[in-house]
Formats: structure tokens, sequence, C-alpha cells
């Protein structure tokens, strides 16, 4: 008899299962545009139903799953937690603690069960400092948050509080939290260097400004597009010719100001921040060594149109004017190759002329996919062209 | 004895829902009547919740359930589906989801910034992020879109917030930024796309207005200069005019086969059976910065800054200004012959209409600034919902039922 039950209730948890893969199939088929819609609500549904053993199930199956089908199951999970709540069924927190605690298990997916454990007990959250070093940002944004928080709070001459303010921001992967860090640190007198902490690239050689009076510069395959030539003389915006010059900014986001380098004649003397031409085109070049091939992502920012070329080949390019300025505006996955890497940055301005239209500057940092710098060699302007070191 | 009030409170429950941005229409304007004229923290507040994260997106109401949006965590990648009872503020359920777009956006707003549209027995959740969900009114998921994916120029680094609208079977998606520009019909079911329409290459925060102009119906979209009309069933241009001074932040409305353009001055139109509208009348007072126009009662209302503008509909003549306490980002609502206008602040001024002029009737001030010193500022900064003889203001943190005293529902 007791075998018998026992057999029953293998074959009952393995048509559970084969049902669950047969439904999680049907979710993560859905695709771009809409396709496949019908058959993954069809599938929700079912899987929404199910109870709260399917949890750990549920959460495997973000895996490999797009957005799209992970917005799907996040959503299955809320339904299926909100009816368990009703019938005041426990959640499987055992089995909710040994998926969240394996790293290898999906990032979305283990923060969905790290949250799951603390609503079951609160005080789970005393896990929150084995997160720090998380491939989960969620849950190493949290980790830092709630001890930076905490060191706040200790006096502004406590030695311990600036080691723990210095580690938090070795581990601090988002830039809000991170700057956030660096500001606490500075009003305790410890100084950052934040271009070493992020990785902005400095060195440059800059050329500019062609013309883009006829607006399409963004298009438009100006020499440097098409190649880099150290040597070359170039006639840009009206007739004037120009060359490389060599650029190490010394900002401490590492951001390029253009304005600067091309200020526009007859500025008002009484303008807030330094006015640079418009309808123009500046390209910044830099080169980086890394020690071996390996995957990366170009992080950008320009409040205007850019186009980001690696090794000689288009890699991003967006035409918006007068976006907002901030730190990873836009990312490039890339693959860097052994040894010498080249980037070139196209900048274009537009000729907008309200006040909030001026910005026209650059930043890049190279980072893995979590936004922690790449380790690598950059090249110092006086270098580029030649072998590798 | 509250259950029996409750069920009692259910059962008049008047059938106005508000089921989109501006409720019906987007016209701002409800039937509903003994709705407050005044109010404060301890009076006439029925009920309030504390919603998770934050948003400036407005509810939506149905029957007796409301909808509403939050976006919360790590730079904003947490959206919140949310579903509550209209009359008591339980929550009824949550959905949650990650973003597939990016989250860049200016302070004063966030991801939770459209305002989801109910129809046909569906919820249609939009974020900024263009993350795009359309529910059952019980939570069940019917479709995901991520047009962020789809269409990955069509993002701005401001803050996208143009509400989605229906007719009929047709969700219409405004989709308007610098990289890529769109109207989208979207099959209401599937969430598959029925028809696109290019737009114009720039920021637009304006929502689509829909309405029947000589039994044909039609969806208003306004841009920088420009008001042009399409058919909802199969984004067919109908027509489209130019003007100077209209924007992308306010929106039109349409009242009595009018339609009233909003921006810096105000044009009527009288849209015609076929061929381009017939222009009314124009106005360079009737202005509107962020809050959109309303028209009740034969007169159109407009917040130029912290003035209050009252203008006849019949021809356009300002008939009284009155300042009033701004800033606004929400748009006045007009219901029981009153009108709301809600600062940023979260005061309220409540205006008596249906007379010659408009009169100052009361304040409603929910006290967000008194968090005290050092306390993170909460703001209003969502159009007010009218609905089940109740007001619903939204805050960036909490949702209030603001319903007269002693009045069940």
């Amino acid at each position: 008899m007791r075998s018998a039950s026992l057999l029953t209730l293998f074959l009952a948890s393995a048509g559970f299962a084969a049902d669950l893969d047969a439904l999680v199939r049907r979710v993560k088929a859905v695709g771009p545009e809409g396709a496949g819609n019908r058959d993954a609500a069809a599938a929700w549904k079912e899987l929404s139903q199910l109870d709260g053993t399917s949890l750990v199930p549920l959460l495997k199956a973000f895996d490999g799953a797009s957005g799209i089908a992970a917005n799907y199951l996040r959503s299955a999970v809320d339904a299926v937690v909100e009816h368990d709540r009703v019938l005041k069924k426990p959640l499987p927190t055992d089995a909710l603690k040994a998926f969240l605690t394996d790293r290898k298990n999906d990032a979305r997916a283990r923060r969905i069960a790290y949250e799951l454990i603390v609503a079951a007990d609160p005080k789970a959250t005393a896990m929150l400092p084995t997160f720090l070093d998380d491939p989960s940002l969620e849950l190493r944004y949290e980790a830092v948050q709630t001890a930076f928080d905490a060191t706040k709070a200790l006096p502004k001459d406590s030695a311990p509080a600036k080691t723990e303010l210095r580690k938090l921001l070795s581990a601090s992967r988002d830039k809000d939290q991170a700057e956030a860090i660096v500001r606490e640190l500075d009003a305790r007198g410890e100084k950052v260097d934040t271009v070493a902490h992020f990785g902005f690239l400095t060195h440059w050689t800059i050329a500019g400004p062609f013309d883009n009076t006829n607006g399409k510069a963004y298009t438009t395959a100006f020499p440097p597009d098409q190649g880099v030539d150290f040597k070359a003389t170039y006639t840009g915006k009206g007739g004037r010719n120009f060359g490389w010059k060599p650029l190490t900014t010394s900002d401490k986001m590492g951001v390029v100001n253009l304005n600067l380098l091309y200020p526009r004649p007859n500025a008002p003397a009484a303008a807030k921040e330094p006015l640079g031409e418009k309808n123009v085109v500046a390209f910044g070049y830099t080169e980086v060594v890394v020690p071996e091939a390996r995957p990366a992502e170009l992080r950008a920012a320009s409040a205007t149109a850019l186009v980001l070329y690696l090794n000689g080949a288009r890699v991003f390019g967006r035409e918006s004017y007068h976006q907002s300025f901030d730190v990873d505006s836009y990312i490039a996955p890339v693959t860097l190759k052994k040894g010498r890497n080249t980037i070139l940055f196209k900048v274009v301005q537009n000729d907008g002329q309200a006040s909030w239209m001026q910005n026209w500057q650059f930043q890049l940092r190279i980072t893995d996919a979590l936004g922690a710098p790449v380790p690598l060699t950059q090249i110092k302007p006086e270098d580029f062209g030649k072998e590798t070191p | 004895m509250t259950r029996t009030l409750l069920a009692l409170a259910a059962a008049t429950l008047v059938a106005a829902d508000w089921a989109e941005f501006r409720g019906p229409g987007g016209r701002g304007i409800s039937p509903e009547v003994g709705l407050p004229a005044e109010w404060s923290p301890t009076e006439n507040v029925a009920w309030k919740i504390d919603l998770p994260g934050r948003g400036l997106s407005a509810p939506a109401v149905v029957g007796r359930k409301l909808f509403l949006t939050s976006n919360s965590g790590m730079a904003q990648h947490r959206l919140h589906a949310l579903a509550y009872d209209a009359l008591t503020g339980k929550k009824l359920w949550e959905r949650q989801f990650s973003t597939t777009g990016q989250t860049l956006c200016h302070p004063k707003t966030c991801m939770a910034a459209p305002t989801p549209v109910a129809g046909g027995g569906l919820v249609y959740f939009l974020f900024a992020t263009n993350d795009l969900v359309a529910t059952d009114t019980d939570g069940n998921v019917a479709w995901v879109r991520s047009l962020a994916l789809d269409y990955p120029l069509a993002t701005n680094h401001v803050g996208r917030a143009a509400s989605p609208v229906l007719y009929k079977d047709v969700l219409i998606v405004p989709n308007e930024n610098q990289g890529t520009s769109l109207l989208l019909g979207l099959d209401a079911k599937s969430g598959a796309t029925r028809w696109s329409v290019e737009r114009p290459l720039e920021n637009n925060w304006t929502t689509p207005v829909i309405a029947e102009f000589s039994g044909k119906p039609a969806v208003l979209v306004q841009a920088t200069k420009s008001l042009a009309a399409y058919d909802p069933i199969t984004g067919k241009s109908l027509w489209s005019v130019e003007y100077d001074g209209l924007t992308t932040i306010p929106s039109p409305v349409v009242a009595d086969g009018l339609v009233i353009t909003a921006g810096q001055g105000a044009v009527a139109l009288r849209p015609k059976a076929d061929g381009p509208p017939e222009e009314v009348w124009k106005s360079s007072k009737l202005s509107s910065g962020t809050a959109s126009p309303v028209v009740y009662d034969g007169k159109v209302y407009s917040l130029r800054r912290d003035v209050l503008v009252c203008c006849s509909l019949a021809d356009g003549k300002v008939i009284e200004e009155v300042r009033v306490k701004g800033p606004f980002s929400a748009s006045p609502v007009a219901a029981d012959g009153k009108l709301y206008l809600v600062s940023e602040e979260g005061i309220a001024t409540i205006v008596k209409l249906g007379g010659a002029k408009p009169e100052l009737l009361g304040t409603g001030d929910l006290k967000l600034k008194s968090g005290g010193e050092g306390a993170e500022q909460d703001k209003a900064l969502a159009t007010p919902a009218v609905a089940g003889g109740s007001i619903y203001l939204r805050t960036d943190k909490s949702l209030y039922c603001l319903r007269a005293a002693g009045k069940r529902s």
C-alpha cells in the first residue's frame, strides 16, 4: 500500500513537472511585436493557478527567459503567492533559500526568492551582507544601501566608518548609490578618485568642428567615420582647417566638454555655462589595451547624437538631441580583442537655441556586464597608433 | 455593521467610471454628484493608503475596482500594476514586472507616469519604459509587450508620460520620440500591432483624444504646431492642421463638436464630415502650461501658470481670470458644479461653476509638506479621478479617497 502511494506520488510529481515545463515553454516562446502572446497568456493562466510548491520550478524557469517571458513568469509568481496567502499556506522557504543561495540561478529570480523569504520572515534581511558581491544587481544594491545607511549614522571621525564606506563603494554598481557614498566619504575628509572608481577614459585626441549646417551629420560619413589618420588635415565648418589635437580631461567624471574646445564666437559674457558652436560635429579617439579578448560594455554619455566605433566597426548610434547627460546613458555590448583596441566617439550638435539645448560633451567607460570597470591600460595620446607596448 | 454599510455603499455606487487619463473621452469631467467642496487630513478623507515606490499616473476606476501603477527599486527597475477596492482602499491584487527599457528621466517624473486605461474587461498598464501589460480586472495577464525592444529608439531621457487610449478593440499607444516616433494601434485582445503611423520626430507627452464627429470616430493627436486626426480602426490619416503655439505637453479637449487645442493660446476647430476642420475661434489668452484644458457648461477653463482662465466656448472670449495657488502639473477636473485644481504641493482649489463667473468655493490641503524638517516631500502631480461619489487623488507616495462626510459612495 505504502509503495503504491509513493508510486502515485512520484507519478503525480513527474506529471506536474512535465506539465509545468510545457507551460513554461509556451511562455518562453513569446517574441517581439506581440508574437505568441495568446498562447503565453493561456499558459500563464494555468501557471498562475499552481500552488506554492511550484514556486521554485517557476523561478528556475527564468533561466534563459527573455525580458518579456520573464515578466510573464514573475507575474505568475505573484499570482501563486497571492492565492496561497489567501489560503494561509506557508511558503516553501527552505527551498527558496536553497534557490537563492545558488548564484548560478537567474539573478532576476533570485531577487524574487529573496523578497518572498523576507515577506515570510522579516528577520531574513540578516542575510543581506552576503550579497555585497552578488551577481544580482538588485540584491547587491540593497546590501550596499542597508550597510551604507547604517554607516552614515556613525560619527564623522570614525575610522571604521571610512573603511566600511570604501568597501561599500567598491561593492556598489549603481551610479547614484556610488555617488552618494563618494559624497559621504568627502564629508568625512576622504577623497575618492572617481575617474578610477568608475573607469572613465580620459586620454583622447579630438578632431573638429566638422559642419552640420545641413542637419545631416549623423548619417554623413566624414573622413574620421571612414578611418582615423592622425596626420590628416580636415576642412570643417566655415572652411576652417584642423587636425587631431590631444586632450586629457581632468574632469572628475571624465567628461570631455566640447563647448570649451569649440567656444561660440561672440557668446554672451553673462552665460552661465560655456557656450559652444552649433551645427557642428567632433570626433574623439582613444586606445585601450586588455590582456585577453573578453566581452565588455561601452557605456557612453552624450546629450546629443552619438556614434561609437570599436576597432573601426560601428557598434552603436543614436540620433537624438538635448537628452539628459548621465553616466551610462547608452550601453553597447562589445567584444574587446586581445591587445590594443581603438575607440572612436562621434558627437553631433544641432542648431537648438534654448538654454537647455547647449550641452555638447561626452563621457565613456568600459565595464563588465555588471558595471565594474574592465581592467585595462589606457594609452596616452602621444602613443596612439603605435605598436602595443 | 461595517459590512452592512459597505454592502449598502456598494449597492449605491454610481456607474460613472473614470477609466482613462482625464476620464471619459479625456474630457476631465464626471457626472458624479455630492462631491466634497473641501478637505483636510482629517476631513472628507474616506481612506488613504501608502503605495509601493512612487508614481504620477492617475487611477483608472471601473465599477468598484481602481487600477494604478507605480515603480520602485534600484534605478526604477521594478514596475507595479495595482488594483484596489475603490470603496475601501483594500488591495485586491498586484502584479510586478521588470523594465525592459531604459529608466533615465527628469527627477520630477518617473517610470509610472502614463495612466492605465480600462475597457472590454481588460486593463492596460503602460510604463515610461515602454513596457505595456494587459490584464483582466482580476489580475490575470492577457498579454505583455516590450515596445522598448520592438522600437529601441523610441525613448527619451526626460521621461515619457503620454497615456494609451482605447477605441472598441483597438488600444492606441502614443510613442512619439526623437529617435522613433509612432502612433500605434494594437489589437486590444492580443497586443499584436494592427497599424502604425509615423509621427513627427520629437518628444511628445500629449495623450491622444478619441471623439466622434459627424458620426465618424477620430483619434486626435497634438504635437508641436500640429493637430492630426486618424481613423482609430485603421490608422488612416483623416486630416491635419498646423498652428503656431501648439505644444507637446498639455492635451487637447473635445466638447460640443469642437476640438480645443492646448499650448500657447488655443484654437477651437470644428471637424467636418470630409476635409479639414473649420476654425471657429482663436484665443491668445487661453494658454495651458502642463495641465490640459477642460470644458464645462459652455465654458473653457485652462491654467496659464497660476492663473485660471475662463473663456466662452462659443467665441473664445475671456470671461474671467482668477489667480490660484499653483504650480500645476495635474489637469483640472470638473464635476458636480465644481472645478478641482490640485497644485503640485497637494493644495486643491475648488471653484464653483455654473454662475456667470467662476467663484472660489473652498480648499483642500492634505498637508503634504508637514512631514517635518528633513522629511522627504510628497507631491501631487497626477490628475484626480472622479468616480463612485469620490475623488481619488494620487500623490507620489499615497492614494487618497476624498468623499463627503456621511456619503457612503
